[in-house]
């Protein structure tokens, strides 16, 4: 019975295929090898985010602050490097500014019990903010020279995959074993479908949620580290784009119940695939901006339809002490 | 004592009865008596610049720039920084129409958000300044680069690279801005204008990457591997299209590919065109549109008309950038202008 149950994942993992059929069959040059290492390059940033932001998810959360924890503790590092600091040492100042950003989301999330979606909104409002007024003046960050092995973590490339797509293979490998191989991974996924009675089975609910958004602030800092890397630089400016729409989208539409304790790394990955799909076609088709947007928008607006009619609200979902996302 | 006090003053009399005031006082200078009223005019007045957002090349470059000048001539400069946010922005023009400045100094995100405002602003009375990019309505001045000017410019280049007779495969690719900016409609009408005139060439790709050098990254890469002969890029910023360049590099063809935008004139912009990432800047020069705005400032506090009653434009001089001709002060770094 089960195998039959129509998942979203299988829904859009078939859309992703269909999409790359069709885009393969007209598009000229779209399955050279160089064209799909491009492709997958390109969103493999947005994937690792979409790592850490499925976890939270998958534990009944959400993580709107991590481009900002990404943007900030990255940027804080450059402008410290670049004032003369060993690149090695800030990186662990942001590491800790990072990690404490996501202890704090934490505390306010499992202690205080206050909604993840308006904590973490507000947190990235404050770590930008906070960012902007004293740790570095510039919206542009650049990498101080002379670091080959910060350069290589971005531009370079072992077998011909270059590193941003390595990285995101590395994090996705943990990443599953975390989900599927520890006590810490199966806790999470109890404590995001039943949160109260995973609380009475013994689960220490509390310090896993935050736990989890430590882990999603890491994550966010690490994507930031490859980010930095690959462009030689830190935009702040990232920080008002869509993007942390973008990770939302990449999850959701992977099929990771925003109701928590369903996903995993998989759906992920078929998410960004999708995506990425998307956005290398629409980019050799040349559609026009205001197109690929509405595009995008009414593929998330389908994507939550269909979530919402495999994983309906139901008496328990509703009933649990963080709401409805 | 008292009496030669008033022999003295007897004598003064006398003198200027005589006409020999003028030689006294030429012996002492003179007192410019037009000065005042440049000064007066000025001192305790309030300006407010409404830019994008605070924290890049351009916007830094004209706020040091005016800050000089304000504290120079007494006059106060505020800055509303809506950090890259329309929304933001549009409240800060609908508060400023109510606190009545003198003179507000407007950075448009797009040709049509602070349209109304700006309108309304001049009609309660308030002088508005729109600072390199337009708005579809004109205001009391417009100081900054003049976009269909800039396109051509760029458009020019890129067909004597890749044009008729060049010998190359005339495909060039298009990186806009943000598709609502007066800089990018202005452009992309120049360069279709000029395109067009040439039937060698042949645009491959037209797309937004919105300011973002990762995103302008991300296109390229891909029009890279639907078009390996490609031959040129024009772009709407170097700040952006870094990212273009650095994709063909990475692709191994620098060399190959001729790559024009348009900046500030920053040393960032110059070293990307050392470094190879960009090959042609045309430079609006930040430094001298600064000077440009601060005397526009000046004379839009001192002039008697009122708000909205003359409309005025100065479109700052370009010139264009590259590898033969920047030197180490060709470009301009923050801390000088400070």
């Amino acid at each position: 019975m089960r195998g039959l149950r129509l998942s979203q994942e299988g829904v859009v993992f078939a859309l992703a295929v269909a999409l790359f059929a069709a885009f393969g069959a007209t598009l000229h040059n779209f399955l050279t090898p160089g064209n799909l290492v491009a492709l997958v390059r390109s969103v493999s940033i947005l994937g690792i985010l979409g790592l850490g932001m499925g976890l939270v998810v998958i534990g009944r959360g959400i993580d709107l602050a991590m481009v900002a924890t990404m943007v900030v503790s990255l940027s804080w590092v450059l402008s410290m490097a670049q004032g003369g600091m060993p690149l090695e040492t800030a990186l662990m100042f942001g590491l800790a500014l990072a990690l404490g950003i996501g202890v704090i989301n934490g505390v306010l999330v499992a202690y205080a019990d206050i909604p993840a979606i308006f904590t973490t909104l507000a947190m990235g409002l404050v770590a930008y903010g906070a960012g902007r007024a004293f740790m570095f003046q510039i919206d542009v960050q650049n990498t101080p020279a002379g670091y080959a092995w910060f350069d290589f973590l971005g531009q370079g490339s072992i077998a011909g995959l270059p590193m941003p797509i390595i990285a995101f293979a590395v994090l996705a490998a943990l990443m599953a074993l975390l989900l599927l191989r520890t006590r810490f991974g199966r806790f999470v996924y109890a404590a995001g479908d039943n949160a109260l009675a995973a609380r009475i089975t013994g689960i220490p609910l509390r310090p896993l949620i935050v736990a989890q958004y430590v882990v999603s602030a890491l994550i966010a800092f690490l994507a930031g580290l490859v980010m930095a890397a690959a462009v030689s630089g830190m935009s702040t400016r990232v920080y008002n784009s869509t993007m942390i729409y973008d990770v939302l989208l990449v999850v959701v539409l992977g099929g990771i119940s925003l109701s928590g304790g369903r996903g995993g790394v998989r759906n992920i990955l078929v998410g960004t695939l999708l995506v990425g799909v998307l956005l290398n076609g629409m980019t050799i088709l040349d559609i026009t901006y205001t197109t690929q947007n509405l595009i995008k928008s009414l593929i998330l607006l389908l994507a939550i339809i269909v979530d919402s009619f495999i994983n309906p609200r139901d008496e328990q979902t509703s009933q649990q002490s963080q709401g409805d996302i | 004592m008292k009496i030669r006090k008033l022999l003295t003053a007897g004598l003064t009399a006398g003198m200027m009865a005589l006409g020999f005031a003028g030689s006294a006082l030429a012996d002492d200078g003179l007192d410019n008596p037009s000065r005042n009223a440049f000064y007066d005019g000025v001192k305790g007045k309030r300006v407010v610049f409404v830019p994008l957002a605070m924290g890049f090349d351009l916007t830094e470059g004209w706020a040091a720039i005016m800050r000089k000048q304000a504290a120079d001539l007494g006059y106060t400069l505020d800055i509303r920084d809506p950090n890259w946010s329309t929304d933001a922005g549009t409240r800060a023009l609908t508060a400023l129409i109510s606190e009545k400045p003198d003179v507000i100094i407007a950075h448009n995100p797009d040709v049509q958000s602070y349209a109304r405002l700006l309108k309304r602003a001049m009609d309660s009375g308030i002088k508005v300044i729109q600072l390199n990019l337009e708005s579809v309505v004109p205001t009391d001045a417009y100081i900054g680069a003049d976009w269909s000017r800039v396109g051509y410019i760029e458009a020019e280049q890129l067909v004597k690279h890749c044009g008729t007779g060049s010998g190359k495969s005339g495909k060039v690719a298009i990186i806009r801005g943000q598709p609502t900016a007066a800089s990018d409609l202005y452009e992309l009408y120049a360069y279709k204008q000029t395109f067009a005139k040439d039937p060698a060439i042949k645009v491959v790709s037209e797309q937004a990457a919105q300011y973002d050098p990762a995103k302008a990254r991300a296109i390229m890469e891909t029009v890279l591997q639907q078009h390996p002969d490609l031959c040129g890029v024009v772009g709407n910023w170097d700040n952006q299209d870094v990212g273009a360049g650095a994709a063909i590099q990475a692709a191994g063809k620098a060399d190959d590919i001729f790559v024009i935008t348009s900046g500030g004139g920053n040393q960032i912009g110059c070293d990307n065109i050392q470094k190879g990432l960009l090959d042609t800047i045309v430079s609006y020069d930040v430094p001298l549109q600064g000077e440009a705005i601060n005397q526009q400032i000046v004379q839009t506090l001192l002039s008697p008309a009122k708000a909205g009653e003359t409309k005025t434009a100065y479109y700052t001089p370009l010139t264009l950038l590259t590898k033969d001709n920047i030197g180490p002060r060709t470009c301009w770094t923050l801390d000088q202008l400070k």
